[in-house]
Order: C-alpha cells, then structure tokens, then sequence
C-alpha cells in the first residue's frame, strides 16, 4: 500500500484525535448507565407524608450521616386558626409565626399532637439539586459540581473544607463532616440511582411520599403529575432552579 | 551598531520569565489531577468514585427475586406500596451474601415497629390509619392478632 506525504499529513491529525478518546476510556460507572440521559428530581406528596422518620433513618444507614447531621430531615408545621383566618396578619408576628419542630431532624419521629385545632402537616427536606445552584457557583477550588445528570454533589478529596458552599445552600442542606471536615450533602443516593435502584429515602418511604424522578425520562409519572397538581418548590424566588418539587405545599414554608 | 546594545539585562529577565513560565506549566501538569476539567469545572473522576459507594439497601426488587410469597401476601394487601426494607431495615448485607443465612435479619418488634406509623397523632393526615397503642391493645405485640405482610382484620388479616 502506497501512502502518499499528503495522506499521511491528513491520516496523522485524525488518529491522534481518535487515539485521546481510546485513552480517555469508559466512566467508571454501570456500564448501561449513560449520564446524558438523565435529569434527576424528586417529588414529594406533602399530603402523603406521616412523619415516621424512615427516610432520615434510611439516609443516615445508607450513606453514614453523622449523628446530628442531615442530609434529609423531616419539619413538622402547626399552623393555628387564628392565623389561617388572619393571613395576612402573620409571618412576621412571633404570635401568629407557624410552629415548627424537627427534633433530631424527625430521626425518632415526632411527640404526640394532641392540639386538634389549626393544620399540620410535615415537610421532608433535602438537597434541592438546584439547576443553578448557589452551592457549587461559590466553591473556590471546584471540589463541587452539578453532574451531567443534575446531581449536586462533592468531590471530599478535593474539598478544603472552607464551608463557603454551607452558607450559600438558601436551604441549609450541607454542612461540614465532623470527622472528615469537609463539605457533605446529600447526593440522591448517586451510587443507587446510577445503578437502577432508587433513593434509600424513597426506598424506605412507607406512604409513597418520596418518589425519585427522572425529567428526562419521558415515560416518567412526574410529567403527569406535575401538570395535574398543585406543585411547588421551595423559594422560587432565589430562582435556584430547585428540582424537589413539593405537591400541596403551604405557603407558610420557608 | 545594534539595538539591542544595552538590552541584556531586558533578555535576562526575560529568560527569567520564561523559565518561571516553564516551571509553572509543569508543576501544573503534576498537581491538577487527569479529569480535571473533564465535564466541567471539577473533577471528573469524582463522578465514578461517589458513584462506587457500597449500597446498604438493597431494593424491594431484589427482595422479591427470592420471596416472592411473601411479597405476593404483601401486595394484596394494605401494605402493597411498603416496600421490604422500611420495615426490614437495610439488607443489602444478607441479599449480597453467598449464603444469605449467615447475614440473617433481625425480625422487627412490631410494638415498636408498628406504632412508628399507626400511633395516633393530631398532626398526621386524616386518612391514615390510626391507633392509640394504650387503648388499642394494651401491651401486646401487633403481631398478636395482625400479620404485618396484610394486616386488615377482615382481609383474613386476622391471626
């Protein structure tokens, strides 16, 4: 075979750029696991939601939260009826102000409610995996992220500790491992959903209140759900792009 | 007669520069880490490591692979959308085993495990139901008269 100088100068470039893909590999990841097809969220039915404490006791057993430290917790709101009939007379009033309890995060779920008056109802939080979020954006050294698959997570090998990141969350999802001291949060279980299985919250959910979903997924009950309901998320004015969504959610969470 | 007559001092720093320049580029080389800048501003191998956690759950799926009758009792029943592990706990442990005997569950106390939801409260939805465990029956163990997988008393529920 004859190759001519002017063939070896086009065939040359071209090996070299096919040669960096074969040298840059496969992710490490599931193998049938392709990031650019998802978009992950989470849906969560306030209604449904009973305040066991399962998905603060599953996080903490999936992902080794240290005690006093959560990456998902659970509030419980009272909101009395002098403030439901006065609402424009509250939110600044510490009297009309609604009550909010989470003891040890709603881990052992909560006393006893025997004030039938006013509404209550519970409000599980966790990291937002906010689109455009506040978190990643203040990070010096680039040891947070945004995936390709919307996930908000922490590179800890990389991480300062400098918990920058902890006072940007408008949530207050992170905080600093107290043995690690770096930057920790919830990840939306990566490590399961990358491998077809859901959150260990939702896993563990006994109502259904938590669900994992996928935006990109086009298959996925969210897209449904979302035009048939009334579904919020939290401090949209922060524009975060916050993608847990809260289906019913009372205007007296903040 | 050249211009660069008394410009050597000028060549010097400029060398000087240039080899600060060199240093730089491969200190850089050694210190940011291979993928870095792979996907984005970060570290791109950092993906695949959090994604190589160990899983503690191991997921109603996998539960049914082998108990299968006992699943087919539960999704009959009222607690057809509970999956395994919120009551069973983590069991990642005993479904990866070779020989799952040896990472045997523990079975749940149904006092406690039962009143974790089903105690009575002001606060919980309307719908759901509901006990005070005093009243409802002092002391015993759910398990007594309910079977956790259907626990309706008129669905056969009923010990």
């Amino acid at each position: 075979m004859n190759i001519s100088r002017r063939q070896i100068m086009i065939l040359l470039p071209a090996a070299a750029v096919a040669w960096k893909y074969v040298l840059a590999g496969t992710p490490e990841e599931s193998p049938n696991y392709k990031m650019s097809d998802h978009w992950w969220s989470m849906l969560i039915d306030i209604p449904k939601c009973i305040g066991c404490g399962n998905c603060v006791r599953a996080c903490q057993t999936e992902n080794d939260v240290p005690d006093k430290n959560f990456r998902t917790w659970v509030e419980r709101y009272h909101i009395s009826d002098w403030q439901m009939a006065n609402p424009l007379g509250g939110m600044t009033n510490p009297m009309t102000d609604p009550q909010v309890i989470s003891p040890d995060g709603g881990k052992e779920g909560f006393p006893v409610a025997t004030d039938e008056s006013g509404k209550y109802f519970f409000v599980p939080k966790l990291c937002n995996h906010c689109a455009d979020s506040p978190c990643t954006q203040v990070c010096p050294v680039g040891a947070t992220f945004i995936s390709p698959d919307g996930v908000v997570l922490v590179d800890q090998t990389y991480c300062l500790g400098c918990a920058y990141c902890v006072q940007a969350c408008p949530y207050g999802c992170r905080y600093i491992h107290p043995v690690k001291k770096v930057a920790d949060k919830c990840t939306l279980c990566y490590h399961r959903i990358t491998k077809g299985l859901t959150t260990a919250c939702c896993e563990a959910c006994p109502t259904g209140a938590r669900q994992l979903a996928d935006l990109k997924n086009p298959k996925d009950p969210i897209h449904e759900f979302l035009k048939t309901h009334s579904v919020q998320v939290l401090k949209p004015q922060m524009a975060t792009g916050a993608k847990v969504f809260y289906n019913d959610l009372d205007g007296a969470v903040r | 007669m050249s211009v660069f007559k008394d410009a050597g001092h000028l060549f010097r720093f400029a060398g000087l520069f240039v080899l600060a320049f060199l240093v730089f580029l491969v200190v850089r080389h050694y210190v940011v880490p291979k993928s870095f800048g792979e996907y984005g501003h970060y570290r791109g191998a950092a993906i695949g490591e959090i994604a190589a956690h160990p899983i503690r759950f191991a997921g109603h799926d996998t539960c049914e692979a082998c108990h299968a009758d006992v699943a087919e009792i539960k999704n009959s029943g009222k607690h057809a959308h509970v999956n395994c592990e919120a009551c069973h706990g983590a069991q990642a442990r005993h479904a990866g085993a070779d020989d799952p005997s040896t990472a045997k569950p523990v079975l749940p106390d149904t006092t406690v495990l039962c009143a974790r939801c089903h105690t009575a409260s002001a606060a919980k939805p309307k719908g759901f139901p509901q006990v005070v465990p005093a009243d409802h029956y002092a002391g015993l163990p759910c398990d007594t008269c309910h079977k956790p997988h259907s626990p309706a008393m008129d669905a056969g529920g009923a010990k």
